[in-house]
């Protein structure tokens, strides 16, 4: 008996693991997202010439003149963000699946809001550079040209950006323990996203063309961010641990 | 159980009979409109029903993320259910009353707008239930209620600024703009026995609910005790 | 042959397990709740469902700390749900758990370590970078760390391919250095040999032989139980969710159905696979 008592104290003092740091576990966990994409490169290809397909493609639908073009324009960039962005999130979880790596971040110490959080962030890396291709596109096929300054699109892009991404890593977390996957996402996500693309398109319409002030439509989207984040990190760990 | 409930039926079916009096024949005749308007009396109530609906599936959801409560979920799923029923209501009787006031079939009316922008949320809130796999229905579902009403206060404030600055024909006030009291003793009529309608249902709806989990429980239960006779 | 006694640092243990005599790790736990862990883990009455097939019907048990169990038992019977449900991966439909002395595994997770039937790697790192990854998950940033822990599975920590080209034998002993790498006092497997080419499966049996002499406790759930009888010390029989038989060691009617007249020992027949063209090109 006593040998077994000494034994397990011993043990005890070996354990070396520890809870880990919030924002340590989120960069590992964003670094090593990257460093895979990088590696595998799968979603990333194909994710960028979907994306020259939907403006190619809306280019097609939507023939307007330069006036038109500039009231227009903001709807048509931000849905076909959107449908590029959905596509994108599908792939988010998919990795974790895989070898069924999620149980090994269940089972750890490590808080699951860094996963979450580098999982948004890294989505949002990866719809920017989406955008980075799509946008200068619709300014050559639209002959765009903004009558408001360029730091408030600027501004208007993120906080817009970070409202697709953010809820949609949450549902995309939802949507894999669904039956129908791929379709459940969008048809989580868009209904509660109404209000955020109503704003980007609004905000960046009237930057466009100067007819309003985007102050409101910012604000808004600020607050939709600011809300949904903390919903999105206070609700991850309950989706997380649903088996 | 079943006395209260056939007594609250009674009382519902006299409050509709009444409000439906109040609505058709009491209330004075809008001046512009006509006797068109006094669809108004179900479009209103309706939309303030649904919210209250929605507004106890955030917390039934909410009671269910705590304490995992089967109850808990059965209302989350009854209040939904009758919700997106209030819901098209208001979305058909928009454009009923639309279409020969104004010509058109759909305005981008704020309470109409925000009403659909809801109705799409809370149907999603239900596909979410019927796709998802296995145990964790409840869970998962829980998690999209809340943030289905958390986003609610966004849409309402999104499209009345939206409604500012692209101004539509408004159908029907409720934002103080020309009822008369006398309008609005129908529209509280209809509200209250709108509201027990709605309590009728929610309640079968969640009594069915339960009433299945109970089952899938005795299921389970059952196949336990099966291995005893071995 | 089974008799714990501790073993720490031996140099005549052809695993070696570097450091072990180390008492200043960091991570030493006070010695509040050292009274409860009598047992390392204690089952009570636990069910499980899914939907409506019940694959846990009510285990009661007690597990003494610093011993080598095994469960064994038909596909189906329940084997793995027992062990994920332990582990805190599923929750019991009823009954209650305690591991380490806690009814939340969550509070105890720097002290327990699990390999899954899958893998529980990234196939597109090396085997370093997967460690070093879920090593931080457990607050542990050294380097060195990771390195000890694939070298004490037989691997090269060098090596930079691609975990997804290994073979199924090196594949389960990274996932094991995985599991071991934060040196818990408790750790789960399941079916760690699958698939596994003989030498890499003695091996991993010395390895947790190893282990348990160090005072761990150790679950190991297995279709083949002759490859680990040498190191076990109790084997746990369920059939159809339900505990049949607990015994010492591994008795020869449970290592080999085909011998044994008694129907309550339903175990599959060991399969031991011997694959001649394997092998550690890179240890």
């Amino acid at each position: 008996m006593t040998t077994e008592a000494m034994s397990t104290k011993a043990t005890r003092t070996e354990a070396i693991g520890t809870a880990p740091g919030f924002w340590s576990i989120a960069r590992r966990s964003l670094v090593k997202d990257l460093r895979l994409e990088w590696r595998s490169k799968d979603a990333i290809n194909s994710m960028l010439f979907f994306a020259l397909l939907v403006v190619v493609i809306f280019s097609f639908g939507f023939d307007p003149t330069a006036e038109e073009s500039r009231k227009i324009a903001g709807g048509l960039l931000w849905v076909a963000i959107l449908f590029a962005t959905v596509v994108a999130l599908g792939q988010t979880w998919t990795r974790e699946l895989r070898n069924q790596v999620l149980d090994a971040y269940r089972l750890s110490p490590a808080p699951p809001q860094a996963l979450f959080l580098a999982k948004a962030v890294g989505n949002f890396i990866f719809v920017s550079i989406l955008e980075v291709l799509m946008v200068p596109l619709f300014v050559v096929f639209y002959n765009l040209r903004s009558v408001g300054p360029l730091w408030q699109l600027l501004v208007v892009g993120l906080l817009a950006t970070w409202a697709l991404v953010v809820n949609g890593t949450f549902f995309a977390a939802l949507s894999i323990r669904t039956r129908s996957r791929e379709i459940m996402l969008p048809l989580i996500l868009f209904p509660i996203s109404i209000p955020a693309l109503l704003a980007m398109v609004d905000a960046t319409t009237s930057i466009l063309t100067g007819d309003n002030s985007p102050i409101f439509w910012i604000r808004l989207l600020a607050v939709y961010d600011l809300v949904f984040t903390a919903v999105s990190l206070i609700l991850f760990e309950v989706v997380l641990s649903a088996e | 159980m079943k006395t209260i409930f056939r007594i609250l039926a009674v009382i519902t079916a006299a409050l509709l009979a009444y409000g439906f009096v109040q609505a058709i024949f009491i209330a004075p005749t809008e001046a512009t409109m006509g006797d068109v308007q006094r669809i108004f009396y179900y479009h209103l109530p309706s939309a303030w029903v649904a919210f209250l609906l929605f507004f106890v599936n955030f917390l039934a959801s909410s009671w269910y993320l705590i304490r995992r409560s089967p109850r808990a979920d059965a209302l989350a799923l009854a209040s939904a259910e009758v919700g997106v029923s209030f819901c098209t209501i208001v979305l058909l009787t928009g454009p009923i009353w639309a279409r020969p006031v104004w010509g058109i079939w759909w305005t981008w009316d704020a309470r109409l707008t925000s009403t659909l922008v809801l109705w799409l949320i809370y149907v999603s809130y239900l596909m979410l239930r019927h796709y998802a796999t296995g145990g964790q229905i409840p869970v998962l579902a829980a998690t999209l209620g809340i943030f289905g009403f958390v986003d609610v206060p966004i849409v309402y404030m999104a499209i009345r600024w939206f409604r500012t600055q692209h101004p539509q024909p408004v159908i029907g006030g409720g934002e103080g703009s020309g009822l008369a009291p006398a309008m609005w003793v129908a529209v509280l009529w209809n509200l209250l026995a709108f509201a027990m309608l709605a309590l009728l249902f929610v309640w079968l709806r969640y009594l069915q609910a339960l009433a299945e989990h109970s089952l899938e429980e005795e299921h389970a239960q059952a196949s336990l005790e099966m291995g005893e006779a071995r | 042959m089974n008799d714990p006694t501790p073993n720490l640092g031996s140099a005549n243990s052809p695993v070696n397990w570097p450091g072990s005599s180390s008492a200043n790790s960091a991570g030493d736990s006070p010695t509040a709740g050292e009274a409860g862990e009598n047992t390392a883990v204690s089952l009570r009455d636990v069910v499980r469902h899914f939907g409506r097939f019940a694959a846990l019907r009510g285990i009661t048990a007690d597990f003494a700390p610093g011993r080598l169990y095994v469960l064994l038992g038909e596909n189906g019977a329940g084997k793995s749900t027992l062990l994920r449900v332990i582990a805190g991966l599923l929750a019991p439909s009823r009954g209650s758990v305690r591991v380490l002395g806690s009814p939340d595994i969550r509070s105890v997770a720097t002290r327990f370590g699990y390999m899954g039937h899958a893998p529980l790697l990234y196939d597109e790192m090396s085997a370093i970078e997967n460690l070093e990854y879920f090593a931080a998950l457990y607050g542990i940033t050294e380097r060195a760390r990771c390195e000890q822990a694939i070298r004490t599975v037989g691997l090269e920590p060098a090596l930079q391919r691609r975990v997804g080209q290994y073979s199924q034998g090196m594949r389960q002993r990274i996932s094991l250095a995985r599991a071991i790498v934060h040196r818990p006092e408790l750790l789960f497997l399941d079916e760690p040999f699958s698939n596994v080419d003989v030498r890499s499966a003695r091996q991993m049996t010395q390895l947790l032989g190893h282990m348990r002499d160090q005072g761990r406790t150790i679950f190991v759930v297995t279709h083949q139980a002759a490859i680990v009888e040498p190191v076990a010390d109790e084997c746990i029989v369920l059939d159809q969710g339900r505990l049949v038989a607990r015994e010492q060691g591994i008795p020869a009617r449970l290592l080999n159905p085909y011998l044994a007249g008694e129907p309550a020992a339903k175990v599959a027949a060991p399969q031991i696979e011997a694959q001649p063209g394997e092998r550690e090109a890179e240890s």
